[in-house]
């Protein structure tokens, strides 16, 4: 317990210190963040050493030291790390059969200035660099977290896009499929059906993406109250609910920048979800080798069975793949100067390759766990069921990789190889 | 608790795309001047002692080593390039891939300076082809186990026994190999393994070639007989090559050769299909690509590490591993789409035949160099499993 205060305190200090020589730009964003490090401080003295939050905590800082990423970037992600640790520990969350900790998660999120992340100070928001904000989502993703954050940070991010400030409370983005459109009508509202919209029951706006009859694409912030919406469960129990929107007046709209159309949107929001999934299965990989090393079985621990450590070696593998194609697709995206083939690839190809490693590395979490793994009262199911749902928003798998064979026939067998070599 | 998995999206720099251009352009003009044929992916039964000299007068062998031996002091970044270009070409690489990759950096860790002088430069100008010898008859992968001995006599050591499966034996001017200096102890039977370098085609050596299931006759047993090799060529400590192993598996396991062996035929596929694919091809492409191209993400990002000094066993393994069973299952799942390739296909016979070939290599990919049992066990010691 005392080791703990220590290192949060001497944690908070250390960051104080750093924020002293940080570039101007971020203040809004450095007064929130010394808000959160304080918040979390206050919580975790509550905690104690042994609470399942400290699990990962080792795992992901060690995962974090070593990274050549800005300081700034570490200070962003550690401080959603902390928030997540403190408030939406797995375990406290799954015993809470009433979504208390729902509120103060929230709270504590939007204190630190994170569901804004993407969005200017001058709009509203926190004014993280993108590489910041795909660092919390990847955080997001090693803690399932069950509220509209990166919803939220999407949807500041879409409105951005034309200049739109962003307004306080939860948000989710409209459409969230690439198969679903909305209409931008002559008189300037909005109609459509958007289906499988995370949290647009939880939203309060909604950032709209849609298109005239000359195909003019525009971006729209809309109150969500003026929509229709039918409620639905994806498999990880979230919302996933369909969004109406018969000639709905928006209560902004604004022409989307040049060549930005809908495939740009569900491929940011495929590179989110893709960041979710490689973290979710983190923690899966964490978990059950954790897990192996406790249960016995045949008198010896199970992660003694070659059998077993075999499987854990191919979870191993998946996660890797995971990391590997979501972190790359995020780099792409930062460092890109256009939206070309190559990001394309990146950013599809993370979501593909996600996908699968959802499917066969929480198969494989599920067959160590055995039965406990495939009870309500097991954390398991809150990381490999929300990896799988998270497949299915902003395009599956199948879908885009149709796409991506597309683009590769297109451009011909001998360009291939020039594609994959690119990146 | 265990070490976080690290890959990081580590970008070739831009000096490395200036020499991809030259290395395409290089090949480009073998492949117009007859040298190989970049449809054939058997490359490795045609020996072009000519073309490995070539590469060499570019510059492209021992890259990363010093300059006073040959190299060229570039970055392991800048031989990946040159390595994943020449492996997608199918180029004729047997001569000098091995040396490359592998024998050189253990003679310049552990050879005597005179030789690390004479043979060094050598593997720089493409002269010389080297084998590895590690399996024997009774020993594949329980490394350890292996019997063939090394027994000391005035001057050197006296070599009897039988190395097998050693690929390019037949064309090697030098062996690296580990002979048994001394018995296992109780408390390691890791002990009493010694490295050495072996000069080939001398007597004392017979080499018998073995037939593979592809046609192909590339791998061979290698029987020494009171076979002498001097005291420097020792490579390392003695008794102790199991200390020497493991840090330099990071380098043989995750570079591009881990995951493009079969990558041929995806392109083939890709040119029977056209430019206008049905839903089905389209699918399959589609992930097979984004497979590849994670693959290769997490390989450059190993590369990186190791140019940063750092020793990824774990992920080098995670590669070899997921990139091996990748390449052997390629070329069934473009068979399975070859199904639908039309019959006005004009490249249909060429994609046949490669695929012919590459399902007869595909069972050898997740043996060679580690198993993927050896190599789940490497990662689940990673894991903290054992």
């Amino acid at each position: 317990m005392n080791g703990v205060q220590t290192r949060e305190i001497r944690c908070a200090e250390f960051i104080l210190c750093l924020m002293a020589f940080m570039p101007p730009p971020h203040a809004a964003l450095r007064t929130a963040l010394v808000t959160a490090m304080a918040f979390a401080h206050h919580k975790a003295q509550e905690k104690t050493a042994a609470g399942p939050g400290n699990i990962s905590r080792d795992w992901h800082a060690n995962l974090k030291s070593g990274n050549a990423v800005a300081e700034s970037e570490n200070i962003v992600a550690e401080t959603a790390e902390k928030i997540f640790a403190d408030l939406a520990d797995a375990q406290t969350i799954n015993r809470d059969s009433k979504g208390a900790w729902k509120t103060p998660l929230w709270q504590a999120l939007t204190e630190a200035g994170l569901p804004l992340s993407w969005v200017d100070e001058d709009c509203g928001g926190s004014g993280a660099s993108l590489a910041e904000g795909f660092s919390v989502l990847s955080a997001a993703g090693r803690f399932a977290v069950a509220v509209p954050l990166a919803e939220t940070m999407l949807a500041g991010w879409l409105l951005a896009q034309a200049k739109i400030s962003s307004p306080d409370g939860e948000m989710t983005v409209v459409p969230a499929s690439p198969k679903d459109r909305i209409t931008v009508n002559a008189d300037g509202s909005l109609s459509g059906r958007a289906r499988g919209v995370p949290f647009a029951k939880a939203a309060k706006h909604f950032a709209v993406l849609a298109s005239d009859a000359k195909g003019s694409v525009s971006i729209a912030l809309v109150d969500a109250g003026k929509c229709r919406i039918e409620t639905g469960l994806n498999l990880g129990g979230d919302q996933s609910d369909t969004v109406t929107l018969d000639k709905v007046q928006p209560l902004t709209i604004k022409p989307a920048p040049k060549g930005f159309d809908q495939t740009r949107l569900m491929l940011m929001g495929g590179v989110a979800r893709s960041l979710q999934i490689a973290g979710a299965l983190e923690s899966m990989l964490e978990i059950s080798v954790r897990y192996s090393n406790e249960r016995v079985a045949f008198e010896k621990k199970i992660s003694k069975f070659q059998a077993v450590q075999h499987n854990l070696a191919r979870l191993a593998g998946e996660s890797a793949a995971a990391l590997a194609a979501a972190t790359s697709a995020a780099d792409a995206i930062v460092n890109a100067t256009s939206f070309n083939d190559e990001v394309f690839l990146e950013a599809v190809a993370a979501k593909i390759r996600c996908a699968e490693a959802a499917e066969k590395g929480g198969g494989i979490a599920h067959q160590v766990h055995g039965a406990i793994g495939f009870t309500n009262e097991h954390i398991l199911h809150r990381y490999s069921l929300r990896a799988l749902a998270w497949r299915d928003d902003f395009g599956s798998e199948s879908f885009w990789a149709v796409e991506l064979g597309k683009l590769v026939c297109n451009r011909g067998a001998d360009e291939l190889w020039p594609l994959v070599a690119s990146r | 608790m265990t070490a976080a998995l690290r890959f990081d999206p580590i970008r070739l720099p831009n000096e490395c795309e200036q020499l991809r251009k030259e290395v395409r352009a290089f090949l480009a003009e073998e492949i117009a001047a007859g040298t190989f044929d970049p449809h054939q992916p058997n490359r490795e039964d045609t020996d072009v002692p000519e073309f490995s000299r070539k590469v060499g007068a570019r510059g492209w062998l021992g890259m990363t080593w010093p300059k006073k031996y040959g190299g060229h002091e570039r970055s392991f970044l800048e031989r990946y390039v040159v390595t994943e270009e020449m492996r997608v070409a199918n180029a004729p690489t047997r001569r000098f891939f091995v040396a490359d990759r592998q024998s050189g950096p253990v003679l310049l860790k552990y050879a005597p300076e005179n030789i690390k002088m004479d043979i060094l430069p050598r593997i720089c100008r493409g002269e010389v082809c080297f084998a590895i010898g590690m399996s024997e008859p009774n020993s594949g992968s329980d490394l350890f186990a292996a019997k063939t001995r090394a027994t000391k006599t005035n001057g050197g050591y006296l070599i009897n026994g039988t190395k097998i499966w050693t690929s390019s034996a037949h064309i090697a001017d030098y062996m690296i190999a580990i002979f048994r200096t001394s018995p296992p102890t109780k408390e390691n039977r890791r002990h009493g393994l010694t490295q050495f370098l072996v000069k080939m085609k001398q007597p004392g050596i017979q080499v018998n070639p073995i037939g593979q299931i592809t046609g192909q006759y590339e791998f061979n047993e290698v029987v020494f007989t009171d076979f002498f090799v001097p005291d420097d060529h020792v490579l390392g400590e003695i008794d102790g090559a199991w200390k020497q192993a493991t840090s330099e598996l990071a380098y043989e396991r995750s570079g591009p050769e881990r995951f493009l062996e079969t990558y041929y035929v995806l392109t083939e596929l890709v040119r029977a299909v056209g430019t206008n694919p049905d839903t089905r091809s389209a699918e399959g492409i589609g992930r097979l690509v984004a497979q590849v191209h994670t693959m290769r993400r997490m390989s450059v990002s190993v590369a990186g590490m190791l140019q940063a000094g750092k020793e990824p066993v774990v992920e080098a393994s995670i590669v070899k591993d997921i990139g091996t069973v990748w390449e052997q299952q390629l070329p069934h799942r473009v068979r399975d789409l070859a199904a639908f390739v039309e019959e006005t296909a004009t490249n249909r016979e060429t994609l046949e035949k490669q695929l012919d070939f590459a399902i007869k290599t595909a069972p050898k990919l997740t043996i060679q160099g580690g198993t993927t049992e050896v190599l789940r066990g490497i990662i689940a010691r990673g894991l903290g499993l054992r």
